[in-house]
């Protein structure tokens, strides 16, 4: 006799060698990140818990791993709020020509991933007299400004009220002193809630390892802004902080040809966001969901 | 590179009167094109927070105002020019009734600028030199007054930092700032900005081949 090779066994050794293959895909990525997280790592302490040392170690530990994985000398700081200070932000929708001047800076100067061209702005090409950001198109590529269109620049709104801080359930982001929501990219577990609960789309998942030229690195870099990010999590604009807290202007403002732009404080009554919030018609996108935004628009009076 | 120094988030902006009355008193006229656009004279404002004096906002210099461009540039970086003076030498007489009539190194010369003509901005006693509406005499070299007899809400915005690209610091206490010109953005000859080719569009997965929504 011997066995018997019917169809039923044929069927079940099939199903579970083809089951068997299709878990070992699924958890192949949880073996690579075994392989590619280690110890320090793994058991590093949230952002806000971590001692003055502790934070030391994490930097020069992300500072080798750089040197290591991309070839690129940088140094990682940790740059706080300033005190008396809440940054704001406002655009003049009448000056910007749509030239994604600040989207291209926002990509060298955050250390964003070149295969994929990311960037924390997205700029709409708007048709006058419209103000529907659905029948906003980011992926415009003719000379501009076109007939008939008008541009407006769109990046994390900073809100007061921000729903992305609220979803998260590690928080893994939050909201600084200075009104900056910033992400700790090494508690973020990247499920992506956040994304989904940003009305303004600003959020972006790292899909794959960032690739960057360890040439093209800029190695002026902050541990809650514009370090090379991990793969796997969810980053986001953090208005320049490792530049804004020391009282420069942000890398989309300076590379802004037409000044269409305008940075500050919110507390200095004499800064020139101030001038702007008391002389100019300022609007919020989205005001009726009640986040609040610290990015206010306007066009020229 | 020529700059100049102007101090910004002084208590209040003279009228333009005020430094029209400094500029027409000043001394030497050469000099003169280094003078301050507010005709703010405030010595650095203490700030009350650090005790640190503010740093300066200086306004880029184009090359053009200082004289035809050569297209070389000096060892230091700056580009060579030929000096207004080189030529024009305080030659009298009418100005070219237009443009097509300019001769020399400016032929060529296009004006698409509403229904100025020659002489709405230079001088015709002093070809090296602008002239106000009201007569008065002007350096080159301080053109944004005389862009801003007609384009004043556009000067009031570049004052308050809402017109215009900036770079360096927001915070003047912690570091100085430089700001571009009139010029650098609108020819005054032909001052609407030129369309351009935008910078590459992002090519996430929202975009591209397929994609049917953003």
């Amino acid at each position: 006799m011997g066995s018997r090779v019917t169809r039923r066994r044929a069927l079940r050794v099939l199903g579970a060698s083809l089951g068997g293959s299709a878990f070992a895909y699924a958890v192949a990525p949880v073996a690579a990140f075994v392989q590619a997280t280690n110890k320090e790592e793994f058991l590093q302490q949230h952002y806000r818990e971590l001692t003055e040392a502790g934070l030391a170690d994490v930097l020069r530990r992300l500072e080798a791993e750089t040197a290591r994985d991309y070839g690129a000398d940088v140094s990682i700081r940790d740059p706080r709020p300033l005190p008396d200070v809440q940054f704001g932000y406002a655009l003049n929708l009448s000056v910007c020509i749509g030239c994604r001047k600040c989207a291209e800076a926002c990509h060298h100067e955050n250390n964003h991933d070149r295969r994929t061209n990311n960037s924390y702005i997205r700029v709409l090409e708007m048709t006058q007299g419209t103000m529907d950001m659905e029948q906003g198109r980011a992926d415009y590529d003719h000379a501009v400004p076109a007939p008939g269109k008008y541009y407006m620049p769109v990046q994390c709104q900073q809100c007061e009220n921000p729903p992305c801080v609220d979803v998260c359930p590690v928080q893994a982001t939050w909201k600084e002193d200075d009104g900056v929501v910033v992400v700790d990219y090494n508690w973020c577990i990247g499920c992506r809630y956040c994304e989904a609960a940003c009305p303004y789309h600003a959020r972006r998942f790292n899909w794959h390892k960032p690739e960057i030229p360890a040439d093209e690195i800029n190695p002026d870099q902050a541990y809650l802004s514009n370090r090379v990010r991990p793969q796997g999590v969810v980053e986001k604009c953090h208005f320049c902080l490792h530049r804004t807290r020391e009282g420069r202007l942000p890398a989309c403002l300076e590379a802004c040809p037409t000044g269409a732009r305008v940075f500050g404080n919110l507390l200095d009554p004499e800064s020139e966001i101030r001038w702007v919030l008391a002389n100019k018609r300022v609007f919020v996108l989205k005001e009726e969901l009640g986040t609040n935004p610290r990015f206010f628009y306007f066009f020229d009076t | 590179m020529h700059r100049r120094a102007v101090h910004r988030r002084s208590a209040t902006y003279p009228p333009v009167q005020l430094t029209l009355v400094v500029l027409a008193a000043s001394a030497s006229a050469c000099q003169a094109a280094s003078a301050e656009y507010f005709a703010d004279t405030d010595q650095p404002r203490a700030d009350d927070a650090s005790g640190a004096a503010l740093h300066d906002t200086t306004i880029e210099l184009p090359a053009s105002l200082r004289g035809v461009p050569t297209g070389e540039r000096a060892p230091t970086g700056a580009p060579v020019v030929v000096a207004c003076g080189t030529c024009h030498n305080g030659e009298p007489g009418a100005l070219p009734a237009q443009a097509s009539e300019v001769a020399g190194p400016h032929t060529g010369l296009v004006v698409q600028h509403g229904g100025n003509t020659c002489g709405s901005c230079h001088d015709p006693n002093r070809r090296d030199r602008l002239r106000l509406a009201d007569g008065q005499q002007l350096e080159l070299t301080e053109a944004m007054q005389l862009c801003s007899q007609c384009h004043g809400t556009q000067r009031r915005d570049y004052d308050h930092g809402a017109h215009g690209g900036m770079a360096g610091h927001w915070d003047l206490a912690r570091g100085p700032r430089t700001r571009n010109h009139c010029i650098h953005c609108h020819d005054p000859h032909v001052p609407a900005y030129p369309r351009v080719l935008p910078a590459a569009p992002p090519r996430d997965r929202f975009f591209g081949a397929g994609a049917g929504h953003e």
